[in-house]
C-alpha cells in the first residue's frame, strides 16, 4: 500500500471559510468534478485514490466537519444534517448534478444525498458502504472495529494486515497526523454511534436513486460483507455489483490498480 | 471535614482467569459468572454496613456502574431509596446519577425528590458525565455526554425549582408538560456535587457553586483542580469556597495497629488492580482530542503503582487511628471538607471492614470533626441560583 505523502497532502489541502468554522478540502487534478466523501476513519491526507483520479478529474474530497481539520458546525450533528450541508455546498460549488464516490460512511452519506434530491446526482459510486440494515435485530450487519484495543483493529481492515496499515491515533503517531486522526475517530463515533453506522429508514427509500449506481465491493470486507453490499445495490435501480479481489473494506487503498479501472470507466 | 462510607458494592467471585480471558472485568465478562445467591448475601452484607455507617456516625456515598463486576450497585437512586428506610441520621450522598445514560431526566428528578422526602431532606444529589465504560451499557454516542449532562442537568434543576407545569424542547429532551410530584424535602433543592477529573468541567462546578468531588488522584493533581476553582470563583465574583466546597475520595483503613491496617488494607488493591480495557474506558470523542493528547504524552495516574507510593500521594489512607488521622488532616489541609472513604473493595471480608469504620468512626473522626466549625460546614451551596440560561452566557462555552 502507498503510503500518504505529507508534501502532497500541503499542497492540495486547502481551507475554506464557512459559516459557523473552517472546511478542510482535498483538491486536485483538471477534468471533470468528482466528488469523493471519505468514510468514518477520514482522509489520511492527499491520498493515492486522490493522486490517481486527479490524472482524469478535478478531484474534490471535503472532510466532514468534525473529521481531520474541518470545524464541528452549529446544526450539523448527523447523517441527515451532513446529507442536506452538502447539498447546499455542492451547489454553492456548481458541481450539481454531481459524480459522488463515497467509501463506508461517506457512501451512506452519498446515498442519502441521492434519496433526498435525485436529480442532484448523476453518477454514484458506493465504496463498501455502510447505512442501511439487511439483518434481523439481534444480528449486527456492520463490524465495530472500536470494540478493538489498539492494532488490533488492523485485521478487520484489511485482506492482508501484515501488508496494510490504518494509521490509528495511537502514541508514537506523528503529532499532525495524530491530531487529525483522533478528530477522525471522534467524527466517526458523532455521526455513527447510534443507530451503529446506519438509518433504519434509508433501505426504504432506496428506490427513489434516480443516479447510474456502481457498487464496489472488497471481496473480503470484514466490516461489512459482499452479501451486504449485493442487498445494498438490489434496492437501487439499475446498480451494477462488482467486486474487487484480494481487497478488504478499502479497496481505494488496498488494490487501487483494480480499484480504478471499472471506477474511472463508470464516471467517464 | 465530614466522613463517607463508601463501597462500590463489588462482586469479586469471577474466576481471575476470565478476567484475562475477555480482557476486563467491565461490560464484556459475560454475566454467567454472576450466582445470584452469592449476589444476594453482598447486597444484603453492603446494604448492612450503609447501616452500620449510619449506627456509627458517618455519612453515606453510593455510586453506580454497569454491566461490571467491580460495581453491582445499578442504581444510586434504588439502594439510596433503601437506605432512605433503613438509616436515621446520615446524609445520602449519590454519586452519582450519570446523567447522559438516563433517556428521561423527568423521571430521575422525581426519584430523587422522592429520596429526599422519604429521608426527610438527607439526600445530597451528585451527577457524573459517568466514565467511558458506561458508554456500551447505555449505549449513549461518547461524543454527545458533555451536552447531554447538561441539558439533563438544567432540565432537573428547573423541574425542582418550578411550582407548575412547564414545556420543554431541546435538543435531547422535550417534554409539554414537566410538573414533578414530590417537590423535593430541601429548598430549592437538595445539595448538588458534581465529579471531575481534568480542567474540562471544574470552570462549570465553580460556576454553580456546587461541591466538587475528586476521586483517587494525587495530591498535586487534586490540588491544580481545586486552584482552577477557586481561581474561577475570584474571577467571577462569587464568594470564597470553604473546605465544604471540595470532596475527595480515597481508598481507607483503619485497624489497631499500622503494621495490622497495611497487612489488611492491601485487600483494597483489589479495586485498582482491574484489568482496563483501553477501547472501553476510552471510547473515540468520550475525551477531547486535545485530553487524549495530553493523556497520550503521559500523566499521572494511579495503575502501576504500589501501596506505598500510593499512600505517598494521598490516594490510600492506612494505618492507626493516629495514622490516618494525620492522612486525613493533610488532606483537610489541602482544602477537603469532605471525605469520602472507600472503605471496601474486592473481596475484604465484613469483619474487617466493619472493624475499620468502627475504628475511624471512634478514634478518627472526633478529631476530624472539630477540623470546621458547624456553621461553615454544610453540605454544599442550596442557595437559590439564577437561572441556567444567564449562567450559560456568562460561562459561554465552558464544558460540564
Amino acid at each position: 500500500m502507498a503510503e500518504v505523502c505529507v508534501e502532497a497532502t500541503a499542497e492540495h489541502v486547502e481551507m475554506q471559510s464557512v459559516v459557523g468554522g473552517d472546511l478542510e478540502v482535498f483538491r486536485g487534478g483538471t477534468g471533470p468534478n468528482l466528488i469523493l466523501l471519505h468514510g468514518s476513519y477520514g482522509w489520511w491526507g492527499w491520498e493515492p485514490i486522490h493522486e490517481r483520479l486527479a490524472e482524469r478529474f478535478t478531484v474534490l474530497a471535503p472532510v466532514h466537519p468534525g473529521f481531520g481539520h474541518s470545524s464541528r458546525l452549529p446544526g450539523i450533528d448527523t447523517i441527515d444534517d451532513l446529507a442536506y450541508y452538502y447539498l447546499d455546498l455542492f451547489a454553492a460549488w456548481n458541481v450539481l448534478p454531481a459524480r459522488i464516490i463515497g467509501f463506508g460512511l461517506g457512501g451512506w452519506l452519498g446515498a442519502e444525498i441521492a434519496v433526498r434530491t435525485p436529480a442532484a446526482v448523476d453518477r454514484l459510486v458506493l465504496v463498501d458502504s455502510v447505512g442501511i440494515k439487511i439483518s434481523d435485530r439481534e444480528t449486527r450487519d456492520i463490524g465495530d472495529p472500536y470494540i478493538l484495543i489498539g492494532d488490533e483493529q488492523q485485521p478487520m481492515f484489511w485482506h492482508d494486515p501484515n501488508a496494510n496499515r490504518v494509521p490509528l491515533p495511537l502514541p508514537g503517531l506523528p503529532e499532525p497526523m495524530l491530531e487529525r486522526m483522533l478528530h477522525n475517530a471522534e467524527g466517526g463515533m458523532y455521526y455513527g454511534f447510534k443507530p451503529y453506522m446506519h438509518n433504519p429508514k434509508l433501505r426504504q427509500r432506496l428506490h427513489r436513486i434516480t443516479a447510474r449506481t456502481l457498487v464496489v465491493w472488497g471481496d473480503d470486507d470484514r466490516i461489512v460483507a459482499p452479501s451486504y453490499g449485493q442487498a445494498f445495490a438490489a434496492e437501487i435501480s439499475g446498480a451494477r455489483f462488482t467486486t474487487i479481489p484480494n481487497s478488504g473494506h478499502y479497496p481505494h487503498r488496498e488494490q487501487l490498480d483494480r480499484f480504478l479501472p471499472p471506477v474511472v470507466e463508470f464516471m467517464s | 471535614m465530614l466522613a463517607y462510607h463508601f463501597t462500590e458494592m463489588p462482586y469479586p467471585y469471577f474466576p481471575p482467569e476470565a478476567e484475562q480471558e475477555y480482557g476486563t472485568p467491565r461490560v464484556l465478562l459475560p454475566n454467567r459468572f454472576y450466582d445470584p445467591k452469592v449476589g444476594a448475601d453482598l447486597y444484603n452484607r453492603y446494604l448492612d454496613e450503609y447501616v452500620y455507617a449510619d449506627e456509627l456516625g458517618l455519612d453515606i456515598m453510593l455510586n453506580e456502574h454497569h454491566q461490571t463486576a467491580t460495581c453491582t450497585d445499578v442504581s444510586v437512586n434504588q439502594s439510596a431509596a433503601i437506605l432512605a428506610r433503613q438509616t436515621k441520621r446520615a446524609k445520602l450522598c449519590v454519586l452519582g446519577t450519570p446523567l447522559p445514560h438516563r433517556d428521561n431526566p423527568v423521571r430521575v428528578a422525581e426519584e430523587l425528590a422522592m429520596i429526599d422526602c422519604v429521608s426527610r431532606g438527607r439526600l445530597i444529589s451528585g451527577f457524573v458525565r459517568g466514565v467511558g465504560t458506561e458508554v456500551h451499557p447505555a449505549n449513549t454516542n461518547p461524543v454527545l455526554t458533555r451536552e447531554r449532562f447538561e441539558e439533563s442537568h438544567d432540565l432537573i434543576l428547573k423541574a425542582w425549582t418550578t411550582q407548575e407545569p412547564f414545556n420543554w424542547e431541546g435538543k435531547h429532551w422535550h417534554y409539554r408538560y414537566v410538573n414533578v410530584w414530590p417537590q423535593t424535602y430541601q429548598k430549592p433543592h437538595p445539595p448538588i456535587w458534581i465529579t471531575g477529573t481534568s480542567p474540562d468541567n471544574v470552570p462549570w462546578i465553580a460556576d454553580h457553586e456546587y461541591v466538587f468531588a475528586a476521586f483517587l488522584m494525587a495530591y498535586d493533581d487534586v490540588t491544580r483542580l481545586y486552584d482552577i476553582y477557586r481561581r474561577r470563583t475570584a474571577e467571577q465574583g462569587l464568594p470564597e469556597p470553604g473546605n465544604d466546597r471540595f470532596a475527595y475520595l480515597a481508598l481507607c483503613h483503619t485497624a489497631e495497629t499500622d503494621e495490622l491496617a497495611l497487612e489488611q488494607g492491601r485487600e483494597l488493591m483489589w479495586y485498582l488492580g482491574r484489568r482496563r480495557h483501553a477501547a472501553l474506558t476510552n471510547p473515540p470523542g468520550f475525551n477531547s482530542v486535545r485530553t487524549n493528547m495530553m493523556m497520550m504524552s503521559g500523566i499521572d495516574k494511579p495503575r502501576g503503582d504500589t501501596f506505598e507510593s500510593l499512600m505517598a500521594k494521598g490516594i490510600i489512607l492506612c494505618g492507626s487511628p493516629t495514622t490516618v488521622a494525620k492522612q486525613a488532616k493533610e488532606w483537610h489541609n489541602r482544602g477537603v471538607g469532605h471525605l469520602l472513604m472507600m472503605n471496601q473493595a474486592g473481596a475484604m471480608s465484613p469483619e474487617v471492614t466493619r472493624r475499620s469504620m468502627e475504628l475511624f468512626a471512634k478514634e478518627v473522626y472526633p478529631e476530624l470533626r472539630e477540623l470546621d466549625s458547624h456553621s461553615r460546614l454544610g453540605t454544599g451551596s442550596t442557595s437559590a441560583r439564577e437561572p441556567a440560561a444567564a449562567v450559560q452566557q456568562r460561562v459561554g462555552n465552558a464544558e460540564g
